[in-house]
């Protein structure tokens, strides 16, 4: 045992180094793969022609969510509704080759635990503290929400992660984003995340990997912690942290791939040395002051354009950098906003509840909180709620979440990643504006001329009441509301 | 891999910052299952403007671009890279690159040259007119003018790219020692090597 004070993201690293070459690159075990359809396909094609294996398929786990429609997938005769789009069908198809040929386990379109891969992970158990994980996704970095070190990678990566069950590596840097505080009522672990992305900006924590630090975070769910961690690669960091406690224990107990009995203690003992050591030094440090979040929404086209729902669109010009004010400036285009415009009286013709940030049983339980018993605007021309999985989706339906959606005018979808990322048939359309509580805010992410307002899910509930972007604490009577 | 040593040739002077992997290539052209043919996509929605630097005769076909901070922000998706390559880029010269989009680039041979503002300032100039060099053995970017900078690459990665390496062969190099961490972890954490327990 090394006496040396260290973070949590060096005790994980450290534990997986196979070797260390000369140059510094490290050969990385690899604990957990994710697998979907869209960044796998060539993948395993290159496995097939080089005849190689799947080392530990045991370690990999496959799930469909991309492009996957989120209309039903069984008619009422109880067969499979086609994917009509030819090339989505493809992928989905290679994937269901791929899996059963590689000897990977597969949720497919139509079980019960299918999902978007970052809700399955975790909620399956196979997302464990101290694991290493990764996906060829960049929104990876959710599991570091229950204390794994967890990040995005490409398509060849992938490829080297199936076949070797490793990665070449460089150890990145740390970074603290410490949090003072509490957050006030009605403020949201995706408004903070927010914030903090607007506070260190998309290229903040490059070659970084954040620890978020702080009592808010020792208070937070897991799943708040996963919605943080979530939007980590929004401030340029490949991986965020949150160091297990009891509440990520309590969370994964009993979780089908989740330790049991004896192993259980054992990995209990071992995931609860799993902490920054007191004296441990990060190269980067961010102090953020909980009570200065509000309720958070975006107005440009980058997650770091963020503002408060108090507040107004920026001048671009009030920005010092001058490459700056030009993206700001092309931002204020494309939105269809001017500088000075308040925030909470900009409407929206779309609704969007979902995606790996968003979409699980608290996100709709917040959600449906702020829509029960009221109805959406005539304004609101679309609204979709799309659960995270489809055990996120039964117990909605047993706590009657559903109901209060339906009732309110939204239309309740099955899992997959929808209008996050335009390439399945969930879109916004031109010109047009949504509130969104997933990830991305970037031009066209949407559809094609799309304008995205990125929000928390009780923040989309209330646009969705008002047509408008609102302060939801003014319908929830957190905050007295204002003349 | 095809061995880099050099890129050499005009370039785009792009300059956008924060160009992020949607803008590279939107989501609807990653339905394909093959890495090919992804250049038609390739900045889309930017191209819908009939001025755009990427359709202007003067720079067609050149293998290099030069661009603004943090570029490939976003997504991972390798299609990235691949659009890049076959719209025939060979390098992407920046003040500074995401993680993930270096990482892609690099696989697939394209080199990742960061520079500071200035630099960028000073090619931008110099696209316009004239040829840009990359010396990777040298770790210089040069210009017809007497511009001369070095950059920092690496050195695993410039290995990988002078060399041409499968990554997967030589990772496979290291079996023993994988198999050997194999084999600790079944027997220290056998709550992480047991997985879905779908062994092969």
């Amino acid at each position: 045992m090394s006496s040396i004070p260290r973070t949590l993201y060096e005790k994980i690293w450290d534990a997986h180094v196979i070797e260390q070459r000369d140059d510094g690159t490290c050969l990385i075990f690899i604990d957990r793969h994710l697998v979907h359809e869209v960044t796998s396909p060539q993948a395993f094609e290159a496995l097939r022609m080089a005849g190689r294996k799947v080392r530990r398929p045991e370690l990999t786990l496959a799930v469909p969510d991309h492009n996957l429609p989120t209309t039903p997938r069984v008619d009422a005769a109880g067969n499979r509704v086609p994917i009509a789009d030819e090339q989505s069908r493809g992928q989905l198809e290679a994937l269901e080759r791929n899996a059963p040929e590689f000897g990977v386990q597969y949720f497919g379109a139509t079980a019960a635990q299918q999902g978007i891969v970052h809700v399955v992970g975790p909620e399956q158990g196979f997302s464990l503290p101290g694991a290493t994980i990764v996906c060829g996704d960049s929104h990876t970095a959710c599991h570091g929400g229950i204390g794994a070190l967890a990040f995005g990678i490409g398509t060849s990566e992938v490829e080297h992660v199936l076949a070797t069950q490793t990665l070449q590596l460089r150890k990145s840097k740390t970074m603290e984003v410490r949090v003072e505080g509490d957050l006030g009522p009605g403020v949201t672990s995706k408004d903070l995340i927010m914030h903090i992305i607007g506070t260190i900006g998309t290229a903040g924590g490059t070659g970084h990997v954040i620890e978020y630090r702080g009592k808010v975070f020792e208070d937070m769910s897991v799943e708040g912690r996963l919605t943080v961690c979530n939007m980590s690669i929004e401030g340029g960091a490949r991986a965020g942290l949150i160091a297990p406690d009891e509440t990520t224990f309590r969370y994964l107990k009993g979780r089908p791939y989740a330790p049991k009995g004896a192993d259980w203690d054992k990995a209990v003992a071992y995931w609860n040395t799993l902490h920054t050591d007191d004296g441990a030094t990060f190269d980067k440090s961010v102090t953020i002051n909980a009570a200065e979040v509000e309720p958070t929404v975006t107005w440009g086209t980058s997650p770091e354009d963020t503002v408060a729902i108090g507040g107004v669109v920026p001048d671009p010009m009030s920005f010092a950098d001058p490459s700056k004010q030009r993206a700001a400036q092309a931002s204020l285009d494309y939105m269809g906003l001017t500088p000075g415009m308040r925030m909470d009286e900009i409407e929206v013709q779309n609704i969007f509840i979902g995606s790996c940030t968003n979409s699980r049983i608290e996100d709709l339980r917040a959600a449906a909180e702020v829509l029960k018993g009221r109805t959406i605007h005539p304004n609101i021309k679309w609204g979709i709620i799309v659960p995270g999985s489809g055990l996120v989706k039964m117990q909605a339906e047993a706590e009657g979440l559903d109901k209060v959606f339906t009732d309110a005018g939204l239309e309740w979808r099955e899992p997959g990643c929808s209008a996050c990322l335009g390439m399945n048939p969930d879109k916004v359309p031109a010109g047009e504006r949504s509130a969104s509580t997933s990830n991305r805010n970037f031009v066209g992410r949407q559809g094609p001329g799309a304008r995205t307002h990125l929000v928390s899910p009780a923040m989309a509930a209330a646009a969705a009441v008002t047509g408008r972007l609102t302060d939801v604490r003014k319908l929830t009577n957190e905050e007295p509301a204002l003349a | 891999m095809e061995k880099v040593s050099t890129v050499e040739g005009r370039a785009y002077p792009f300059g956008m910052k924060n160009v992020d992997t949607d803008i590279i290539i939107p989501a609807h052209f990653l339905k394909t299952v093959t890495r090919e043919g992804l250049g038609a996509g390739a900045f889309e929605a930017l191209r819908k403007n009939p001025d755009n630097v990427f359709d202007n005769p003067a720079y067609a076909g050149s293998p290099i671009i030069v661009a603004g901070d943090n570029f490939g922000c976003g997504s991972s998706r390798e299609h990235a890279a691949w659009a890049l390559l076959d719209m025939g880029v060979k390098a992407v010269i920046a003040p500074s690159f995401s993680d993930i989009f270096s990482g892609n680039a690099f696989k697939n041979g394209i080199v990742t040259v960061a520079l500071p503002q200035d630099a960028i300032d000073r090619l931008m100039e110099v696209a316009e007119t004239d040829p840009i060099t990359i010396d990777l053995e040298a770790q210089t970017v040069t210009t017809p003018f007497q511009d001369r900078w070095t950059f920092e690459i690496d050195p695993f990665r410039k290995y990988c790219l002078t060399e041409g390496l499968d990554e997967v062969g030589l990772t496979l190099q290291s079996d023993s020692a994988i198999r050997a961490y194999e084999t600790r972890q079944r027997d220290e954490q056998p709550w992480l090597a047991s997985g879905t327990g779908l062994a092969a």
